[in-house]
């Protein structure tokens, strides 16, 4: 029997609250407990990514559920003493929202949290991720169980079709056909694979799941197995996730020593293996057909298709390869049926999806949210808005392979057919935000140098075009833009979708398309009036004060390294050419947009 | 380690089941520790609670701790709370005391009136 405590510490010990500290914590706070002889009263337990990153090291304490963020090791003498002895949050950790005043203590308070519905990360922040048991004791490996003694494989597909749900990796193909079209095809050999290699610059949604619940990754790979009758299944993940791979390693061995993989799993005669294997984090291996040729040891580059894998995937053998969050949400819908999934959602997009929140927001982190809501209420509500008082400009969702979606189309219902007709992509579920500060062209550009880099070269529309659009370009942001180059991009870009073989090369123009479609007047100065109008693109900045408009406030001075600023109380300010080396200091200083 | 069964995967459940992370308590019982309520002895019915919640094995009844309540001569206090029912606040607590009120008041849901100051008022969340 497990000892009684009287309260739980979750302290989050994802790689972003790792990165912040959150171990140090951990120890000072075992120190203290000691000390303090609440050591069997206080119980410490790490767990996976909590959501809320921006505020690492979070931590969350049962049963008030009372949420504390960045506590540092020499905070919690005093923190033990005012929570565990005296019985009161301590206001100096609670959260506040921008521009507010007063604290919010309860975690479920916290606006961040209130609109979230945790079903992939139904396990966020009330799990130790290491401790198979403590997964098991919320309803873990039930689904299996349900799914290997009582079901039939028909009738796992047919609730998986029902459900509605669709691979979250991006695509949005509807999961239960996808085994169907499996299950169909005779074999004696079939694999069931895990696509863990997440590369969109910006996405963290993967990795978070495999480290906070690595469990729930297996359990909706055994489910899968069952209803297509693959006995051995692989987990590629990317090597750059040591500490996704290392949790997984572990939940693999607990599930073999407790016969929850391996032969006979759970006494119901079906047997299962599932090894791990570690990609060398080329973007391109994240498409199936090149992951699979990855796992078979050769160069990962992407076939065509057909044979599609549910025939022949790996090793020529029928294959299912799903999305981390995709094996996630599996088993509650064994569990709960078909129809508790598709209770929530947009009429063909059903459920939660995961999305990583990061770039110019207030709350950046983890977020899970019904499909179909307004894009306003993630980025505003959820996201606390824009940091430092700036404006919304766009949110780049899909990473490179997605597109910009601009403020007049804030409140666009967030579901796959909705996203699409933006002309972004759902993706994999990365938001990277984006606020007046940013150039459309050199965002364009910072996408195209990703993808030019990680095309693996096989399709030349994709291997020369992509290249040919990078420098197009980077000519546009070097202020030597050509009449004309706004149309030889957009054709291009058709060009490189229409021909390419696989999805990279089709969606790499993504960024290119949408950031003409809705700032083309940004293109348009940085070609014709070799301006750039946020400043970003140095060749094209004169580094003038513009003497209406400044302030006369000083920032600019402050901020100059070089002493190139000319200054004083009262006066406008004087940029001297002959010493400014051009480094923007001014500009980021510069509240009032006065220096041109 | 043995192999499990679907029985062994229920059993684990039970005993491994972290209610308090997972809210909706029956109950709370708040132990107000002061610096008056220690001195006057709140940790031994503090102990006293966890002892017979560990002997119980009663998982969704949440413990806490609270600072002076305003009665220094009547420490040590504390409150109990059922859900949906007002808190009661008890006086001058022994550990004997403790143990009689966490079998009959939150276990059988009787107050102990006897070693009640009042009923009603004052909650903490």
């Amino acid at each position: 029997m497990e000892t009684t405590y009287r309260s739980n510490i979750m302290i989050c010990a994802g790689t972003g609250c790792v990165a912040n500290g959150s171990l140090k914590v951990k120890d000072a706070l075992e120190t203290e407990l000691i000390k303090r002889n609440l050591q069997k009263e206080v119980k410490i337990v790490l767990t996976g990514c909590n959501g809320f990153c921006a505020k690492g090291p979070v931590m969350v304490v049962y049963p008030e559920d009372i949420f504390y963020q960045q506590v540092k090791p020499e905070d919690v003498p005093h923190l033990v003493e005012e929570h565990f002895i005296k019985g009161r949050p301590v206001q100096k950790f609670l959260y506040t929202p921008p521009a507010q005043k007063d604290t919010i203590p309860v975690m479920n308070d916290i606006p961040f949290f209130k609109h979230q519905v945790l079903r992939a990360l139904r396990n966020r922040s009330l799990i130790d991720a290491e401790k198979i048991e403590e997964y098991i004791a919320r309803d873990g490996y039930m689904a299996a169980a349900k799914a290997l003694t009582e079901m039939t494989p028909e009738q796992i597909v047919n609730d998986m079709k029902r459900s509605g749900l669709r691979g979250r990796g991006g695509a949005g193909f509807l999961t239960g056909l996808k085994w169907e079209l499996c299950a169909r095809v005779t074999g004696e050999i079939k694999y069931i694979l895990c696509n863990g290699d997440e590369g969109d610059p910006g996405a963290f949604m993967d990795r978070s799941i495999m480290e906070a619940d690595p469990h729930s990754v297996l359990e909706g790979m055994i489910i899968a197995a069952k209803a297509i009758n693959a006995h051995y299944g692989y987990i590629y993940v990317r090597a750059e996730y040591p500490l996704a791979v290392h949790r997984l390693q572990l939940a693999i061995e607990q599930a073999k020593e407790n016969g929850l993989l391996g032969k006979d799993i759970l006494g119901s005669g079906f047997d299962l293996d599932i090894e791990i294997y570690q990609g060398a984090g080329a973007f391109v291996c994240g498409e199936e057909t090149a992951l699979m040729a990855s796992i078979e040891g050769k160069r990962g580059m992407p076939r065509a298709k057909p044979p599609f894998p549910a025939v022949k995937g790996l090793w020529q053998r029928p294959s299912v390869l799903n999305n981390v969050e995709t094996f996630a949400n599996v088993p509650p819908i064994i569990l709960n049926g078909a129809d508790w999934f598709a209770s929530i959602g947009s009429e063909k997009s059903k459920g939660t999806k995961v999305f990583a929140l990061s770039g110019a927001l207030n709350n950046i982190g983890l977020v899970e949210v019904p499909m179909g809501i307004p894009l306003k209420t993630v980025i505003f509500d959820i996201g606390g808005g824009i940091k430092n008082n700036r404006k919304f400009k766009a949110v780049q969702m899909g990473g490179p392979s997605g597109g910009c979606i601009p403020n007049s189309l804030i409140d666009t219902p967030v579901d796959f057919e909705n996203i699409n007709k933006t002309g972004a992509i759902m993706g994999s579920g990365g938001m990277v935000v984006m606020d007046e500060t940013t150039c459309m062209p050199a965002m364009a550009k910072f996408f195209l140098e990703f993808t030019e880099d990680e095309s693996c070269g096989k399709c030349v529309p994709c291997r020369i075009g992509n290249k040919t659009l990078l420098s197009i370009l980077t000519r546009i942001t070097n202020g030597e833009g050509r009449e004309g180059d706004i149309e030889l991009l957009l054709e291009l870009s058709q060009q490189i979708k229409d021909t390419s073989l696989c999805g990279l090369g089709q969606t790499s123009p993504n960024p290119v398309l949408t950031t003409i479609k809705y700032f083309r007047d940004e293109y348009e100065a940085h070609i014709k009036e070799h301006r750039c109008p946020a400043r970003v693109c140095t060749p094209l900045v004169k580094f003038v004060v513009d003497q209406a408009k400044c302030k006369k406030c000083g920032q600019c001075f402050k901020a100059c390294p070089v002493g190139a600023l000319k200054w004083e109380k009262g006066q406008v300010a004087y940029i001297d050419p002959e010493k400014c080396t051009k480094c923007k200091s001014c500009i980021k200083a510069c509240r009032f947009w006065s220096i041109d | 380690m043995a192999k499990l069964t679907i029985a062994d995967l229920k059993k684990i459940k039970e005993e491994h089941h972290q209610g308090l992370r997972e809210g909706g308590f029956r109950a709370k019982i708040t132990v107000h520790m002061g610096t008056c309520g220690i001195a006057a002895g709140a940790r031994p019915i503090m102990n006293a609670i966890m002892e017979e919640m560990a002997k119980a094995n009663v998982k969704d009844v949440a413990i806490t701790t609270s600072g002076c309540a305003g009665l220094c001569s009547k420490e040590p206090m504390a409150t109990v709370e059922l859900a949906g029912e007002p808190p009661v606040k008890y006086i001058s607590l022994t550990e004997e005391k403790m143990r009689k009120i966490f079998a009959e008041h939150v276990q059988g849901g009787k107050a102990v009136t006897e070693y009640a100051l009042v009923i009603g008022h004052e909650t903490t969340y």
